[in-house]
C-alpha cells in the first residue's frame, strides 16, 4: 500500500499525460478528417488503408532502413571509442568520456545547424576539398541523402557511446585476462569475453539511436533540403500541413507500433533481459 | 567494481593500441570540428559565416540586444527549471517505489516508465497537441511544462533506480531499529545515499527539457517560444552569425555546467551503477 | 522485510502525497497564470475596458521595428509576439480551443477555411476608421468577399529571384525552373499550393484546379523537374543561398527578392507568365480572442497611413494601404516586379481554399518530394 502509495504521482502523471494522449491518437486513427479541422470518431479503417499506398509505405520503409544504417555506422564509430576510453584512457578516462558527454547534452539543432555552415556551396568542407585538389568547382555536399546520414551520425554518436561506456566500465578486467592466462588469442578474447559482456550497452545504444532517428524530421528539413521524406516529416506534415489529423494519427500509430516491434524482436534476437544498461 | 586506478591491462602487441589511438583522435575531432567552426564564425567581422574577414564580438552585442532572444531564454528556464523539480521528485518516489519488491500496479508503472522513453518524440507531440486541442486547453508555457515532465519523469526513474540498486536496506533498517521515523529515516539515511543519483538525474531532466524541440514544437503557445524553437527560426529565417553566437554561449553553458557537474557523475560513475 | 515495508509505508504514502500536492499546485498555478491572461480580457469585451494587452501571432520578422513600439506609446497596450511557420500551423494552434492570440495575420486561401471552422470572428468596422485607408484592388477578394472578418495586412507576389549576371536576362515564364542548363542551382518553395501553383500555371491551369487530370499533369510536371532541384526550401531559405551564389534561380516571395535584389545588384526578380500567385496576408481576431477591442486598434494601427508605409518599407512587400503608397520608398518602388503593370497584375491568381482536393494536392508533393 505505501509503495503504491509512492507510485500515486507517477501513475497519475503519465496516465494522464502520456497514456490518454496516446488512446487517443489511437481512436482518432479510426476516426475521419473533417475538411475543416477536427474529427468525426468511429471506426473507419480507412486511414490504415492509405497507410498501404505504396508511397507511403516506401516512405515508412525507407526511413527504417535509415534509421538503420545509422544505429550500425553509430555502433561500428562507437564501440571502438567507448572501448578506447575505458581501456586505455588511463587517467584520462574521466575527461574522455565527459567529452563525448558535452554534444549529448548540446542541442540537437545546433549540432545540425553547424553541418549547414560546414556543408555549404562556400563553406568549411568545399574549401578543404579545393585546397587538398580534390575538386576544382565547389561540390554539392550539402541537401543531399549522405548529407542527411552525416547530420544523424554526428547527432546520435554519443547517444551509442555513453551506454557503451556504462557497460564495458563495469566489466570486470580480471576476466579478460583469465581468459588470456588460459591462452586465447586477443581477438579470441574480443569476440568471446568482452563483447558477449558488453551487450547490454550495445543493446541500449542502438535503442537509444534507433528511435530518435526513425523518427526524425528535423535533419532531412535543414541539411536534405526537404529532398528526402521521412515518417516523421510525413506525420509532421498531417498535422501542421494536410490538416489530416486522423491520417497523421494512423501514421503514429503505426510508427510507434513498428517500432516498438523492432526493439522486441532485437531483443529476442539478441537475446537478453538486461536492459538496466539505459 | 573495477581495480583501484582503472583497469590495467597489457596489451599484447602494440600496433592495434596505436589504430585504435587514431582512430579515436579521428571521433574526437568529427564530434568536435564542427562545434569549432561554429563558434570560430561568431566572431567574424563580416555577416558571412564561410568567409574569415577579421575579429569582432559584434554578434554578440547584437545577441543581447535582441529581445525575444532574451524572451525565449528566459522561458527556457522557466520550464527547465520548472519540469526538472517535478520531475525529479515524482521520479525519485518511482524509483524508491520500484526498487523494492513486487506488488500490484508495479508492473504497470514499470511498463509506462519504460514505454516513455522509447516512445518516438514526435508520436508524444502529436498526441498531446491532439490532448490538449480535445480538453480544449490553452497551448502556453503550462503545457510546455506538463509535457517535458512527462517525458522526463522516467530518465529521473532509471538514474536514481541504478543508484538505488547498488545499495542494500541495511542502512536504513538500522536506523529504524535505532528509533528514527520514517520521514526521518528517509531524510537522514535513504536521501543523502542517493542524492547523487538524484542530482545525476535532475540534471540529466534539466538539459533534456531545455534542449528539447520536437515536442515542444507542437505544443507552444502564446508567449512561450522556447530557446530551441528560437534557434529552429533563425536557421530557416537567414543565416547570420547572430546564431553561431547564440550557439556558442548555449555550448559553453554546457561545458560549464557539465564539467562543474562532473564530480556528481564521477562519483556515480565509480559506484558502477551509472545509467546513460 | 516485510515489517520494514509496513513500517514505513505511512510516511512514503505522506511523501507521495506531498509529491502530488506540490506538483498539482505549482500546475495550478501556472495554469492560474495562463488563464489569467485568456479568460480577463475576455470577461470584460461586454463592455468594461480591457487590461492593457494584446498578443499578436505573426509570420516571423513581419513588423517594423517602430510598428509596435508606436502603438504601445499612443494606447498604454502591451504587445507579445508571437511566429508560426506556416497557415496551418497557425490554423492547428488556434484549434487548440483558447488560443489566447488577438490579432493573427493568416493568408487568403486560410481565412476562407478559418471562416468556415468558426475560429475568427468578425470585425466591428465602426472600431477601424482606418479601413478606409485599403485600395479597392484589395477589397472584398474571394476569400472573405464583404471583408467581414479579415482586412489586409501585407502583400505580395510568388516568383523567381535569379542570377542575371551569371545566367542573363530571362523570359518571364516558368521554363527556367524546367531548364536542365541549371541542373542542380534551382530551388522550388517547400509550399504545397505554390509548387504545386507553379507546374500549374506552366500548363496554363488555375492555381485552384480540382481535375484530377490537370492535377496529375501537374504531378508529371514537378517529377519531371525535381533531378533539377536542388531542394525545397522556404523562401526564407532560399534567399541567401541565391544571394551567396550557391542557387541560380530560386522560387520565392518578392519581399524577400526585393531584399536580395536591394543587397546584390547581380540578381534579378520576375513574375512569370501566364500567371503567378498574388498573396495577400490579413488581419483577423480569433474567435476566442481575450482583448477583442485592443485587436480592433491595433489593426486600425496598422491600416494608418503612416504606420502601413513604415511597416512595407521594412517588410519590403507591397502594401495594400493606398493612403501609405506615397510614402513607400523611392528605391523600393523601382525595383523590378515591386510596381506592377495593369496588365500584369490582372492576371495574378488568388489562392483559394479547394476544400476535399486540398489532400489531393498534399499527396502529390509528397509524392514528388519522395521519389
Amino acid at each position: 500500500m505505501g509503495l503504491a502509495g509512492l507510485l500515486t504521482p507517477v501513475t497519475i502523471w503519465l496516465g494522464l499525460f502520456f497514456l490518454i494522449p496516446l488512446l487517443l491518437i489511437l481512436a482518432y486513427s479510426f476516426g475521419t478528417s473533417n475538411v475543416y479541422g477536427g474529427i468525426t470518431l468511429g471506426f473507419n479503417p480507412g486511414n490504415y488503408l492509405r497507410v498501404f499506398d505504396p508511397l507511403y509505405l516506401e516512405i515508412i520503409g525507407r526511413t527504417f532502413v535509415i534509421a538503420a544504417i545509422n544505429t550500425l555506422i553509430c555502433l561500428a564509430l562507437g564501440y571502438p571509442l567507448a572501448y578506447f576510453i575505458v581501456f586505455k584512457g588511463r587517467r584520462w578516462r574521466n575527461v574522455l568520456i565527459l567529452l563525448v558527454m558535452v554534444p549529448f547534452w548540446t542541442s540537437l539543432l545546433i549540432r545540425a545547424y553547424a553541418w549547414v555552415v560546414i556543408l555549404s556551396g562556400n563553406g568549411i568542407a568545399n574549401k578543404a576539398l579545393q585546397f587538398f585538389g580534390v575538386t576544382d568547382e565547389p561540390l554539392d555536399l550539402i541537401f543531399t541523402t549522405q548529407a542527411v546520414m552525416m547530420g544523424m551520425v554526428y547527432s546520435y554518436l554519443p547517444f551509442m557511446v555513453l551506454p557503451l561506456y556504462a557497460a564495458l566500465e563495469k566489466f570486470d578486467t580480471r576476466l579478460k585476462e583469465a581468459a588470456q592466462d588460459l591462452g586465447a588469442s586477443r581477438w579470441h578474447t574480443f569476440w568471446r569475453v568482452t563483447f558477449p559482456l558488453s551487450m547490454p550497452g550495445v543493446i541500449a545504444g542502438s535503442i537509444l539511436v534507433f528511435i530518435p532517428s526513425a523518427g526524425e524530421f528535423v535533419i532531412p528539413d535543414l541539411l536534405g533540403g526537404s529532398r528526402t521524406v521521412m515518417t516523421g516529416n510525413l506525420i509532421q506534415n498531417q498535422f501542421l500541413q494536410a490538416r489530416d489529423w486522423a491520417f497523421g494519427s494512423a501514421l503514429s500509430v503505426m510508427l510507434a507500433v513498428l517500432l516498438l516491434g523492432a526493439i522486441m524482436f532485437y531483443i529476442r534476437r539478441v537475446g537478453t533481459d538486461k536492459l538496466e544498461g539505459m | 567494481m573495477a581495480a583501484k586506478g582503472g583497469p590495467v591491462y597489457k596489451g599484447v602487441g602494440k600496433i592495434p593500441d596505436r589504430v585504435l589511438f587514431l582512430f579515436a583522435g579521428l571521433i574526437y575531432a568529427f564530434l568536435y570540428a564542427p562545434i569549432l567552426v561554429l563558434m570560430f564564425f561568431s566572431f567574424n567581422s563580416s555577416r558571412s559565416t564561410q568567409v574569415w574577414t577579421g575579429f569582432s564580438t559584434q554578434w554578440y552585442g547584437e545577441l543581447l540586444r535582441d529581445d525575444s532572444v532574451l524572451a525565449a531564454f528566459k522561458n527556457s528556464m522557466i520550464v527547465g527549471v520548472s519540469a526538472t523539480a517535478i520531475a525529479t521528485v515524482i521520479g525519485t518516489f518511482t524509483a524508491l517505489a520500484l526498487s523494492r519488491h513486487r506488488f500490484r500496479g508495479k508492473t504497470f508503472a514499470d511498463t509506462a516508465v519504460y514505454a516513455a522513453t522509447v516512445m518516438p518524440e514526435i508520436v508524444v507531440g502529436v498526441s498531446l497537441l491532439v490532448f490538449f486541442v480535445a480538453i480544449q486547453f490553452p497551448l502556453g508555457i503550462t503545457t510546455i511544462v506538463i509535457a517535458h515532465v512527462a517525458f522526463t519523469i522516467s530518465f529521473v526513474t532509471i538514474v536514481v533506480r541504478a543508484r538505488l540498486s547498488g545499495m542494500d536496506g541495511s542502512m536504513e533498517e538500522a536506523a529504524q531499529d535505532l528509533g528514527a521515523s520514517p520521514v526521518q529515516t528517509f531524510l537522514r539515511v535513504t536521501l543523502p545515499l542517493i542524492l547523487p543519483g538524484v542530482m545525476a538525474g535532475a540534471l540529466l531532466a534539466f538539459t533534456l527539457s531545455f534542449d528539447d524541440f520536437v515536442i515542444t514544437f507542437f505544443i507552444s503557445g502564446v508567449g512561450s517560444s522556447t530557446l530551441p524553437l528560437k534557434i529552429y527560426s533563425m536557421i530557416k529565417f537567414g543565416v547570420s552569425p547572430v546564431i553561431n553566437a547564440l550557439s556558442t554561449v548555449v555550448l559553453v553553458a554546457t561545458m560549464v555546467l557539465i564539467f562543474g557537474g562532473s564530480r556528481i557523475f564521477l562519483r556515480e560513475g565509480k559506484g558502477g551503477e551509472q545509467a546513460n | 522485510m516485510q515489517r520494514r515495508d509496513t513500517r514505513i509505508s505511512r510516511g512514503r504514502f505522506l511523501k507521495a502525497m506531498g509529491a502530488a500536492g506540490v506538483a498539482g499546485s505549482t500546475l495550478s498555478v501556472l495554469s492560474a497564470c495562463q488563464m489569467n491572461t485568456s479568460s480577463t480580457g475576455g470577461g470584460s469585451s461586454g463592455g468594461g475596458p480591457e487590461e492593457k494587452k494584446l498578443n499578436f501571432y505573426n509570420w516571423s520578422d513581419y513588423v517594423a521595428a517602430s510598428t509596435i513600439p508606436s502603438f504601445t506609446e499612443k494606447t498604454g497596450i502591451e504587445v507579445t509576439q508571437d511566429f508560426f511557420s506556416s497557415n496551418e500551423d497557425l490554423l492547428a494552434k488556434l484549434q487548440a480551443g483558447g488560443s489566447g492570440y488577438d490579432v493573427i495575420v493568416p493568408s487568403d486561401y486560410m481565412v476562407a477555411i478559418m471562416i468556415k471552422s468558426k475560429v475568427i470572428q468578425k470585425l466591428d468596422k465602426s472600431k477601424i476608421p482606418n479601413a478606409k485607408n485599403v485600395s479597392a484592388d484589395y477589397r472584398g477578394l474571394s476569400f472573405d468577399p464583404k471583408n467581414q472578418y479579415s482586412l489586409p495586412y501585407q502583400w505580395g507576389t510568388t516568383g523567381i529571384l535569379y542570377n542575371r549576371k551569371e545566367i542573363g536576362q530571362l523570359d518571364a515564364t516558368w521554363d527556367a525552373m524546367w531548364d536542365p542548363r541549371f541542373e542542380g542551382e534551382v530551388s522550388m518553395l517547400n509550399d504545397t499550393r505554390e509548387t504545386l501553383g507553379a507546374a500549374l500555371y506552366k500548363l496554363g491551369y488555375s492555381v485552384n484546379a480540382t481535375d484530377p487530370e490537370q492535377l496529375a499533369e501537374a504531378n508529371a510536371e514537378l517529377q519531371k523537374q525535381k533531378p533539377l532541384l536542388r531542394g525545397y526550401f522556404d523562401s526564407t531559405e532560399a534567399r541567401p543561398l541565391v544571394q551567396n551564389g550557391d542557387l541560380l534561380l530560386g522560387h520565392v516571395f518578392s519581399g524577400d527578392a526585393f531584399v536580395a535584389l536591394s543587397e546584390n545588384e547581380d540578381l534579378d526578380y520576375l513574375v512569370p507568365q501566364p500567371a503567378a500567385t498574388r498573396w495577400t496576408d490579413t488581419m483577423c481576431i480569433p474567435a476566442t480572442a481575450p482583448h477583442p477591442d485592443n485587436a480592433h486598434k491595433f489593426i486600425n494601427h496598422i491600416l494608418d497611413a503612416n504606420v502601413g508605409a513604415k511597416l512595407s518599407n521594412y517588410t519590403y512587400y507591397n502594401s495594400p494601404n493606398g493612403a501609405a503608397l506615397p510614402m513607400i520608398d523611392g528605391a523600393l518602388k523601382d525595383l523590378p516586379g515591386y510596381t506592377l503593370p495593369r496588365e500584369v497584375f490582372e492576371r495574378l491568381e488568388v489562392i483559394e481554399d479547394t476544400g476535399e482536393t486540398t489532400r489531393e494536392y498534399e499527396r502529390i508533393f509528397t509524392e514528388v518530394k519522395s521519389s
